[in-house]
C-alpha cells in the first residue's frame, strides 16, 4: 500500500488528487477545533490564526504544562458529526483543506469538499498514544477560554496516519461501506 | 475497617485503575491479533489494525491512558457477608479522585444540565457501583472503562418489529445485525457485543454490560445463546465493515448473550457495544485490603 506524504499548508491541486481510501502522513502544523470552535466561527468569529491550506483536526487534546512549555499526553479523534451543521461554511468561509475526526460526515459536507476543494480524513479512533508520538511539539494555543479541550492548538506532527475516508469527488467510503454492508446484511438475514 | 487496611485497599485500587486504563486484557489483545491476521496486507483494514496494535503497546509501555475518554467508570464488587461496603464505597471514590489527579482517567463527568465538570470523575451515579454478595470468603473488584462513542452506538430494540420479526430467535438476531449495521465504524470497532434478551428497559441493559465482564475466548453454558453468538460473529463478519467501519473483515471480535425473564407483554433486546479499547479488569483482595489475585 502506498502511503502518501502530505504536508500542510496543502494546496486545492494537491488535494484534488487525493482519492477515497488513500492512505496518507501528514507533517506540519494541525489546528485543533471541535464543538466551540466551530460554533464561534459560525457566528461570524474571526479565526485567531490563518487557516488557509490547512487542516482542523477534531480533538481535544489532553494537555500537561511542563514549566512553560506544553506537552501532549494523548491525542486521538473525537466524533466529528457533531460538526455537520457548520464545517461546510469553515471551507468556503477560511479555505481549509482538510478535516481530521472519526466516524465520518454527512452529505453538507462531502457537498463543501465537492465545491471547496477539501476533503475528510479518518484517524484511527481510539489511538491516542500513536496520536500523541506524532504530535512532535506544541506550538500554542488560542482561545483557551473556552476551555482546554476545546481550545485551538497549533500542534507540529510528523507523519501523523490517516485514511481519505471522503474526497473532493463527492465519494464518501462511508456511504459506500453502509450501502454495501446493509445489501451483505440483508442477505444473511435470519 | 481499619485504617491500615483502608489505605491498602486503596494503593490496590489506584493500581487496579491504572492497570484497567492502560493495559488491554490478554484475550482482547489475542482478538485483536487474530483480526490483524485475517485481513489482507496493504488494506485500510490491515492498516487501522496496525495502528491500534503499535497503541496498545504503547500506552502499556508510557503507562498512559489507551484511549483519551477513560470512559464511565463500571464497578462490579463481590463481597463476603457482613462486609463493609459503605467504607468500601468511600475508598473506591478517593482512589477514582488520585488516579484522576495522576491522569490515569481523564476529567469525564459532567454535570447533565449545567454541563459543569465535576473535574474528579464524582458525581450522581459517578463511578457506577454494582454490589453483590456471595459465599466466597474474599472481595473480588471488576473494573470496566466504557467510553462514550461506542456507547452512543448501543442500542434498545422492542420485538416484534416488522423489519426484524417476532419474538423468537430470529428476530433477536436480526435485531442484533441492525444494530451492527447502524453502529458502522462509529463506536471504534471491531467491537464487542454485550447482550441482554428479555427483562426490562432496566435490567435488560444490565444484563447486556454484565456480559462484557466474560473473556472473549469463553463459551456460553447455554448452547442456544452460544450458538446465536458464534451466528452473529460470523455473519457480522460477512459484513464487510471491518475495523474502523474502513471495509474489511474484522467487524466484531466477541459476542456475548444473557438472557433475563420479562414479563408478558414487553420483549427487550438490550445491545452493548463496547470499542476494540475494552478496558476491562479485575482483582481479588485480602482481608488487609492487598490485591491477592489479577483476575483477566
Ligand atoms: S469508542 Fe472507545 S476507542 Fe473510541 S474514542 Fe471512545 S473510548 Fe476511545
Amino acid at each position: 500500500m502506498a502511503v502518501i506524504s502530505l504536508t500542510t499548508p496543502i494546496t486545492e491541486a494537491q488535494i484534488r488528487t487525493l482519492k477515497v481510501g488513500d492512505t496518507v502522513e501528514i507533517t506540519g502544523r494541525l489546528y485543533t477545533g471541535r464543538d466551540a470552535v466551530h460554533h464561534r466561527l459560525h457566528h461570524g468569529e474571526k479565526p485567531p490564526v490563518d487557516l488557509a491550506g490547512h487542516i482542523i483536526y477534531h480533538c481535544g487534546p489532553v494537555m500537561v504544562k511542563d514549566r512553560d512549555k506544553w506537552l501532549c499526553k494523548g491525542a486521538g479523534p473525537t466524533t466529528s458529526s457533531r460538526e455537520e451543521p457548520y464545517q461546510w461554511e469553515v471551507m468556503r468561509d477560511h479555505g481549509i483543506r482538510g478535516v481530521i475526526g472519526k466516524g465520518g460526515m454527512g452529505p453538507k459536507t462531502l457537498e463543501g469538499c465537492v465545491k471547496y476543494g477539501c476533503v475528510y480524513l479518518h484517524a484511527i479512533g481510539g489511538a491516542a498514544q500513536v496520536a500523541a508520538q506524532k504530535i512532535t511539539r506544541v506550538d500554542g494555543v488560542d482561545w483557551m477560554d473556552l476551555g482546554s479541550p476545546e481550545a485551538i492548538w497549533h500542534l507540529w506532527v510528523e507523519k501523523f496516519p490517516c485514511i481519505v475516508t471522503m474526497d473532493s469527488h463527492g465519494n464518501s467510503l462511508h456511504k459506500q461501506v453502509f450501502e454495501a454492508s446493509a445489501a451483505a446484511l440483508e442477505k444473511l438475514k435470519a | 475497617m481499619s485504617t491500615a487496611t483502608t489505605t491498602a485497599l486503596q494503593a490496590s485500587l489506584i493500581e487496579l485503575i491504572r492497570v484497567t486504563s492502560t493495559v488491554l486484557p490478554r484475550d482482547v489483545v489475542t482478538a485483536v491479533a487474530a483480526g490483524k491476521k485475517q485481513e489482507t496486507a496493504g488494506t485500510n483494514a490491515a492498516y487501522a489494525l496496525d495502528v491500534i496494535d503499535c497503541n496498545i503497546g504503547l500506552a502499556k509501555t508510557t503507562s498512559q491512558p489507551l484511549c483519551q475518554d477513560t470512559g464511565s467508570i463500571l464497578v462490579y464488587v463481590h463481597t463476603p457477608v457482613g462486609y463493609d461496603q459503605i467504607t468500601f464505597e468511600e475508598t473506591f471514590i478517593e482512589a477514582v479522585k488520585e488516579a484522576t489527579v495522576k491522569g490515569y482517567l481523564r476529567q469525564n463527568s459532567v454535570d447533565s444540565i449545567t454541563g459543569k465538570n465535576s473535574g474528579n470523575n464524582i458525581g450522581p451515579g459517578a463511578p457506577d457501583f454494582h454490589f453483590h454478595q456471595w459465599r466466597e470468603d474474599h472481595v473480588e473488584v471488576k473494573l470496566m472503562l466504557k467510553g462514550g462513542g461506542c456507547e452512543n452506538v448501543g442500542a434498545t430494540y422492542t420485538l416484534p418489529n416488522a423489519k426484524f420479526g417476532g419474538r423468537d430467535l430470529k428476530g433477536v438476531e436480526n435485531a442484533i445485525l441492525d444494530c451492527v449495521l447502524q453502529a458502522q465504524g462509529q463506536g471504534c470497532g471491531p467491537g464487542i457485543l454485550g447482550v441482554g434478551i428479555g427483562g426490562d428497559r432496566v435490567s435488560g441493559m444490565a444484563c447486556a454490560k454484565e456480559q462484557l465482564l466474560r473473556t472473549l475466548d469463553d463459551t456460553n453454558d447455554d448452547p442456544v445463546l452460544s450458538e446465536l453468538e458464534q451466528r452473529i460473529i460470523n455473519k457480522a463478519n460477512q459484513s464487510g465493515i471491518g475495523p474502523m467501519g474502513f471495509g474489511g473483515k474484522t467487524t466484531l471480535m466477541g459476542c456475548k448473550i444473557g438472557k433475563r425473564n420479562r414479563v408478558p407483554a414487553s420483549f427487550f433486546v438490550s445491545i452493548s457495544y463496547m470499542c476494540w479499547a475494552f478496558r476491562r479488569q479485575g482483582i481479588t483482595l485480602a482481608a488487609d485490603g492487598n490485591t491477592t489475585k489479577w483476575l483477566y
